[in-house]
């Protein structure tokens, strides 16, 4: 079988400058009136070309969007559930945007199933002050599915045992 | 689980962590463009910031990169661990600098983490690696499509 990966563009499409600005803004940026200023003098190129990339990055994919990163857990949403979907694959693109759109799912994927043990292709992350709320959410998106919701579990954090980021060499 | 206390939010520090998640605009000033929305000034939000993130309410403002777009490679890896094993198991996963995030769940597939590389190709070797080491199966969940959209926490 081929991989099933989703295709990542091309590592040409990042350059060596792209993998500087990468390096200097992963773990955000400075809290400054100009921040890219800042990146654009430890890049060493203009800040016009900094912005310009950063907007390239972000048209091709490699940003996401520039925004605030929360910490789920000291905002007091310690109940993170991950809830776990056997949906028909014919209708799981569909689906998996109608989940998506819920304010409270923070991540939602298409993940391949290894059956018999693990029958589950739609992953959506859930966060909740409470296990009840969590509860409750996961009753929203069984309700949302109707029939096409075929089995689902959810698999609550017990312990936080690692956490590094994702993060390039400089 | 207990109910824990809620931070020490004032309305506007919800208003900027509800709003900013949103998104910044990748412009020099960003901060004054978003005070602007926020019916704020530029200083205020500087200084409400940097005080959510030395609070370690806010991890960062920034750029959200996708580490497989960058060259690179990350999949979610899953192991069914027997659970007297899993403290000798879950530290030798966490010792693999490759991997990122390690969590223990509440389900037969206790273990789950993310393996994060640079080139493509390694991810496949780490996960062998783990196997090896372990003598369990690594259950490899690589993300077939994305549909994220919400990615927003109200508070």
């Amino acid at each position: 079988m081929n991989d099933p990966r989703v295709p990542a563009p091309p590592a040409a499409a990042l350059d060596e400058i792209d993998r500087r600005i990468v390096v200097a803004t992963q773990a955000g940026l400075p809290l400054v009136p100009e921040p890219w200023a800042e990146v654009a003098r430890q890049v060493g190129v203009p800040v016009a070309e900094v912005l310009r990339r950063v907007r390239r990055m972000q048209r091709r994919g490699a940003v996401r969007r520039v925004a605030l990163v929360p910490n789920h857990y000291a905002l007091g949403f310690r109940a993170n559930g991950m809830t776990v979907w056997d949906v028909p694959d014919e209708r799981v693109a569909e689906l998996g945007r109608a989940v998506a759109a819920l304010p409270f799912v923070s991540h939602c994927y298409q993940r391949p199933r290894h059956l018999p043990e693990w029958p589950y292709n739609l992953f959506a992350m859930v966060h909740g002050r409470t296990r009840e709320e969590v509860e409750a959410k996961v009753a929203e998106i069984a309700a949302l599915l109707g029939e096409a919701d075929r089995g689902h579990a959810v698999l609550y954090s017990r312990r936080l045992l690692k956490k590094t980021g994702l993060r390039l060499r400089p | 689980m207990a109910v824990v206390p809620e931070p020490a939010l004032d309305a506007l520090d919800r208003r900027i962590i509800n709003r900013l998640q949103e998104g910044l605009p990748v412009v020099e000033r960003p901060f004054a463009a978003a005070a602007e929305a926020l019916g704020i000034d530029e200083g205020t939000l500087l200084e409400r910031l940097s005080r959510l993130r030395e609070a370690g309410l806010v991890d960062r403002v920034g750029p959200m990169y996708r580490a497989e777009a960058l060259g690179g490679d990350v999949t979610l890896a899953a192991m069914q661990v027997p659970p007297e094993r899993l403290e000798d198991v879950a530290a030798r996963v966490s010792a693999f600098p490759e991997v990122a995030h390690n969590y223990e769940r509440e389900h037969t597939f206790n273990l789950w983490f993310v393996v994060a590389v640079e080139r493509p190709e390694a991810v496949g070797r780490v996960l062998a690696a783990i196997e090896r080491e372990t003598g369990l199966r690594v259950y490899d969940f690589p993300k077939l499509q994305e549909f994220c959209l919400g990615l927003r926490l109200e508070v």
